[in-house]
C-alpha cells in the first residue's frame, strides 16, 4: 500500500516537473498566446453577431489583451524554437523576421487605435473586428505551417 | 534471320503501340459548335466564376496587394514533385496573355487541358477539376476575363527535369485522370448539395489541394477531400470530410462563417494558400457558400 502510494506520487512528481519544463518551452508559451488572441476574438465576435450583449468592459479587455500579447508574441521565437512542442511557426519566421515583427506591430497598432476610441456598440464591434481579423490571416498566410 | 525477324515484328509492334498511344492520347478539342450554347456571356456571372475558381490565386503576381488581384500577370512558381511551375499570364494581352485565344481555345484548355496551339497542358493548371465547369459558365468566365487589365509580363517557362518536361507523356497522364465524372456518389442530394457539389467538384478545384495524390500525380479518388500532405511544401492540408473527432465536428453554419470570415468554430484563423482561397470564397453569393457547406457535410467521412 504504501509503496503503491510513493510510486503513484513518484509518478505525479515526473508529470507535474515535465509540466513545468514544457510550460516554459517557447514554443507553448507562443501557442498559449495565440489562444488568448483567439478566446479574445471570440469575445468581441459574439458581441459583433449579437449573441452576446454589449459590454464595454469585455471590448476593453478583449482589446487590451490583443495588444499585449502583439507587443510581446515575437519575443517568443528565440533560435532553437524553430522545431518540437508541435510547433505551427513556419520556417519563414527566422528568415525574414523583421517582416515577420512587423506583421505582429500592425496587429497591435490596430487593437490600439479601436482601444483609443472604444467602439460603443454592436455595429461599432463588428467593424473594429472587420480590421482586426485580418491581422490574423494576413500573417497565417505566411508564418503558420498547419501540421 | 529468324532472330532479325523478330527484332522486326518487336520494332513493328512498338512502333504500332506508340502509334496507338499518341492516337488516343492525343490533345484534344471539343466540337467547334459547343461554344455556341454560351452565348452572350455574364459578366456578373463571370466575376463569381472567377472567384469561385480562385483565378487570382495563382495567375494574379506573387504577393499582389487585394486592390491588385485581378491583374493577371502571372509568374507565381508552384513548387511540386515533378519541378516547378510557373502560372502564365491570362490577362487580354495580345502577346503576353491570352487577349488573342477564341473561347474555343479557352473552353479546350478549361476543360480538355489543351492549349492554343494543341499541345497537352500541365495539370497544375487543375483543368482536371475545371472539365465538369459548364459551358454556359465557362463562357462567361472567357467574357470576364477579357475585362480585365492587360499585363506585358512574360512569365518564366516551366523548369521541369526529364521525363515530366515532355508533355507527349501527359496524353497518358490524362487518359488516367482527366475526366467530368461526379468523384463522389451522393445518394439523396438535393438541389443544394448538388449546386455545392458542381463548386467543390469543378470550378472550387478544392480536390486539388484537399485530396491525396499517388505517384503520378493523379487524385486519390477514394480518398476524396481527406486531406495529405501539402503538394506545395511544408505540412498537411486537411481532412475536409465529416470526420468523427474532425472536420465533422464543424456544423454547416460554421463552414459558411469560416468561409465568409476566415476563422474556425474556435477562432483559430485561416492559414496558408486556404487565406486567399478564403478571400475569394468570401465574395461568392451566401447562398454559394451555403451549398459547398451542404456538399460537404454530406460526402463519405475518411
Amino acid at each position: 500500500m504504501k509503496f503503491k502510494t510513493l510510486a503513484a506520487a513518484a509518478a505525479l512528481a515526473v508529470i507535474g516537473a515535465g509540466a513545468v519544463v514544457a510550460a516554459d518551452e517557447p514554443q507553448v508559451v507562443r501557442q498559449e498566446m495565440m489562444k488568448k488572441v483567439g478566446g479574445a476574438m471570440g469575445a468581441l465576435a459574439g458581441i459583433a453577431k449579437g449573441e452576446k450583449p454589449y459590454d464595454a468592459e469585455i471590448v476593453k479587455a478583449s482589446l487590451t489583451t490583443m495588444g499585449e500579447v502583439a507587443k510581446a508574441f515575437p519575443e517568443q521565437f528565440p533560435p532553437g524554437s524553430e522545431t518540437g512542442h508541435e510547433t505551427e511557426a513556419s520556417p519563414k519566421i527566422w528568415e525574414q523576421m523583421d517582416d515577420f515583427k512587423a506583421h505582429a506591430a500592425k496587429l497591435g497598432t490596430d487593437a490600439e487605435a479601436v482601444l483609443a476610441s472604444l467602439p460603443a456598440d454592436q455595429a461599432g464591434v463588428a467593424a473594429a473586428l472587420g480590421t482586426i481579423g485580418k491581422n490574423c490571416g494576413g500573417c497565417h498566410e505566411v508564418y503558420r505551417v498547419k501540421k | 534471320m529468324a532472330l532479325k525477324k523478330l527484332i522486326g515484328g518487336i520494332v513493328v509492334l512498338g512502333a504500332i503501340g506508340a502509334g496507338a498511344f499518341l492516337f488516343i492520347t492525343k490533345p484534344e478539342r471539343l466540337p467547334a459548335e459547343t461554344w455556341l450554347a454560351a452565348g452572350e456571356p455574364d459578366l456578373a456571372n463571370g466575376e463569381r466564376i472567377f472567384h469561385a475558381g480562385g483565378c487570382s490565386s495563382c495567375h494574379a503576381a506573387p504577393g499582389a496587394a487585394d486592390d491588385q488581384k485581378t491583374v493577371l500577370t502571372g509568374g507565381l512558381a508552384l513548387k511540386s514533385p515533378f519541378g516547378t511551375f510557373y502560372a502564365p499570364n491570362i490577362s487580354p494581352d495580345e502577346t503576353a496573355g491570352i487577349g488573342a485565344w477564341t473561347l474555343a481555345q479557352f473552353g479546350d484548355a478549361m476543360k480538355r487541358g489543351t492549349g492554343k496551339n494543341g499541345e497537352h497542358l500541365y495539370p497544375s493548371f487543375p483543368y482536371a477539376s475545371y472539365a465538369r465547369m459548364t459551358v454556359k459558365d465557362v463562357g462567361d468566365l472567357y467574357g470576364y476575363l477579357k475585362t480585365l487589365p492587360k499585363s506585358a509580363n512574360v512569365a518564366p517557362e516551366h523548369d521541369l527535369p526529364f521525363p515530366f518536361n515532355i508533355r507527349l507523356s501527359l496524353g497518358g497522364w490524362k487518359f488516367l485522370y482527366l475526366n467530368d465524372a461526379p468523384r463522389v456518389t451522393l445518394a439523396s442530394a438535393d438541389e443544394v448539395v448538388r449546386h455545392g457539389q458542381y463548386l467543390v467538384e469543378g470550378p472550387g478545384h478544392c480536390g486539388e489541394c484537399h485530396t491525396p495524390r499517388d505517384v503520378l500525380g493523379g487524385l486519390k479518388v477514394d480518398q476524396w477531400l481527406a486531406g495529405g500532405p501539402n503538394p506545395e511544401g511544408e505540412g498537411r492540408i486537411p481532412n475536409i470530410t465529416p470526420a468523427e473527432g474532425g472536420f465533422g465536428g464543424w456544423s454547416a453554419g460554421d463552414i459558411v462563417n469560416y468561409l465568409e470570415t476566415g476563422f474556425t468554430p474556435d477562432f483559430d484563423s485561416v492559414g496558408g494558400a486556404m487565406v486567399s482561397v478564403q478571400k475569394n470564397m468570401a465574395q461568392l453569393p451566401k447562398e454559394d457558400r451555403e451549398a459547398i457547406a451542404a456538399y460537404l457535410k454530406a460526402i463519405p467521412a475518411h
